[in-house]
């Protein structure tokens, strides 16, 4: 590596500082905007204007205005109040899903890291044939198994997320594990658990909080989508994804609103994280450049 | 060559083994008995619950059952619905052309627009790398059931220029109906595309042997097309065969979206119903194909790029 950044002129390293000060400013924005709607859902009991599952049938399609600040769907319940409600779902469901991943993942790893050979090639074996799964189907199939529901639906994605975490994190420990200090700590005596989490677990830290970062913006898009084909969180409870599919009828008829709007939410929320995983990532890379 | 397919085959066919044990074990053990769905919540004798256990083979041990399922697979006997009592395998043939169809419209559209868009944003620079870099972000960040729906809106209800639902018949008719599905299916995975291979065609234009050339007078356009383009098409070949085996499942979501009668829907539908016997049936069939297209991949990877072994331990 450092070969290689030696032999070139400083060109590549100049257009890296180019594009990160281009894309800057959109990461301030992408902090601003996952601190909103982190609020939203902390908030939403206090601040939603109307129960999000309480509506009458003679309010339906309301257009957005003073009462309804954007509108009414086909039950005729407040959409403000569904939009900041289905925040709660949205990102606390993600959220389970990227620590239930991340743990699991981190676990797989370490293990496998600490005892090498036979447990190595059983955990790689595991993974593998769950890799042999689409990602979608996976979480499918377990949504089969236990039911329709957020908690299934966040367990089934967990279940489908932890092979791509471990094997990242394993390469990154399996580095580590052979670095000098971790061998140091071994000959002192230290037992394989102080090593493992009190040694390598702080090392791989930040890849495991990037793989988060990265994971939360699939998470929340594939737990939408559960939620779209009717595997995931039911009605009458809001959540994004499920309002993107109830609103789908009323848009044939001519009132796009609620699609439009949760949809809306999803991509922002979504394109927000990535943006958030993406500067962690190239953090982390440029430190180790 | 050969070699590396017969093991890489092999290989395939014992992970396909092990995971129709793993899908017939997850529905066993599935809260729920299957003849409570056959009989569907009518009250029934003892003595016709008897019989549909035994017509069944619902009373033989766990281990007999999968072996019975198993063999039936083996032969093209995939097992028989337990809604409508159709027989799996010709419901799953019946439904595979849209799947088909939809999946590699959309895998086309991937190439086209993620690797061109790419190849332009990393070629080029400037406003248009900035616009594309934008795009890739925000078009990532595009469910497809979400992307479906702002698809329908406009140009079906909106415009009135595509049908919203159903998957047509004959050729011209068929891609008239899946053109907005496609579109959608494409839209994440072609941002994805676009953004590594812009990424990939600007380290190469940044490379030594790039600048070498050009000082030997090698035109610009020969270079871009030999040099840069030429070798950015390795991680390429990888994130677009990533996407495309990706497309095996999430053809679903968008099946579902534009009611498309195709395999995903059939999964999503036979889940909501809890017809296991059609879920294991498609999920095994899905995991097959999703091999096989992750195995095509590696070959091609090897046909590109000379110096890749197949003969290596592949991770």
């Amino acid at each position: 590596m450092s070969a290689e950044t030696l032999a070139l002129p400083t060109r590549r390293r100049r257009r890296g500082g180019d594009l990160a000060n281009r894309l800057r400013p959109l990461g301030v924005i992408a902090v601003a905007v996952v601190m909103l709607l982190a609020l939203a859902a902390l908030l939403a009991p206090l601040i939603a204007p109307y129960d999000p599952t309480i509506g009458s049938v003679v309010q339906r399609y309301r257009a957005p205005g003073p009462e309804h600040l954007l509108g009414t769907d086909q039950s005729g319940r407040d959409l403000l109040s569904r939009l900041l409600y289905g925040a709660r779902t949205s990102l606390m469901g993600a959220a389970v899903v990227v620590l239930l991943a991340g743990a699991g993942g981190t676990v797989l790893a370490l293990v496998a890291t600490w005892f090498g050979g036979r447990v190595d090639a059983f955990v790689g074996r595991v993974l593998d044939l769950l890799f042999a799964f689409p990602n979608l189907l996976l979480a499918i199939l377990v949504v089969a198994v236990f039911g329709t529901g957020l908690a299934q639906a966040t367990v089934a994605l967990a279940v489908a997320y932890v092979p791509y975490t471990a094997r990242v994190l394993r390469s990154v420990a399996l580095r580590e594990r052979r670095l000098a200090y971790v061998q140091a700590a071994e000959l002192q005596g230290l037992s394989g658990v102080v090593v493992t989490t009190r040694h390598l677990l702080p090392n791989i830290a930040p890849q495991i909080l990037t793989g988060a970062a990265i994971n939360f913006g699939y998470a929340m898009i594939d737990l939408a989508a559960l939620s779209y084909l009717g595997l995931g969180v039911q009605a009458p409870t809001a959540d994004w994804g499920l309002m993107v599919s109830q609103g789908q009828d009323s848009l044939l008829q001519g009132h796009p609103q609620q699609s439009l709007l949760a949809g809306t939410c999803i991509v922002v929320a979504v394109a927000a994280f990535s943006v958030i995983g993406e500067r962690l990532g190239g953090r982390r890379a440029g430190g180790r450049a | 060559m050969s070699r590396f397919l017969t093991r890489r085959l092999g290989a395939l066919a014992a992970t396909l083994l092990v995971s129709s044990f793993l899908i017939y074990a997850a529905m066993y053990a599935a809260p729920g008995t299957p003849e409570s769905f056959l009989v569907q919540g009518r009250t029934v004798s003892a003595e016709v619950l008897a019989s549909i256990r035994a017509q069944y083979g619902l009373d033989d041990p766990f281990l007999l059952r999968y072996w019975h399922w198993l063999i039936g697979v083996l032969g093209g006997d995939l097992g028989e619905s337990l809604t409508t009592r159709q027989d799996v395998a010709s419901l799953l043939m019946s439904r595979i052309p849209t799947t088909l169809w939809l999946t590699t419209y959309a895998a086309v559209l991937i190439v086209v627009f993620g690797v061109a868009a790419g190849v332009a944003a990393g070629l080029r620079g400037g406003v248009f790398d900035t616009g594309v870099l934008l795009a890739s972000s925000v078009g990532f960040a595009i469910p497809t059931f979400f992307a479906a729906v702002l698809l329908m809106s406009v140009f079906s209800v909106t415009l009135g220029w595509f049908p919203v639902f159903g998957s047509g018949s004959g050729l011209p008719d068929r891609m008239l109906h899946l053109t907005l599905p496609a579109v959608a299916l494409a839209v994440p995975a072609a941002a994805v595309v676009a953004r590594i291979t812009r990424t990939a065609v600007v380290e190469e234009r940044d490379a030594e042997h790039v600048s070498v050339a050009l000082a030997r007078g090698v035109p610009w356009r020969v270079v871009a097309r030999r040099h840069i383009v030429r070798n950015a098409m390795l991680p390429v070949t990888t994130i677009v065969g990533v996407n495309i085996a990706a497309l095996v499942a999430g053809a679903a979501v968008v099946e579902h979206a534009f009611t498309l009668d195709g395999v995903g829907a059939l999964l999503i539908n036979a889940v909501q119903q809890k017809d296991f016997a059609v879920v294991q049936a498609v999920a095994l069939v899905l995991v097959a194909v999703f091999g096989l297209v992750n195995l095509v991949v590696d070959v091609l990877y090897a046909v590109i790029d000379p110096r890749v072994q197949l003969g290596g331990e592949s991770a």
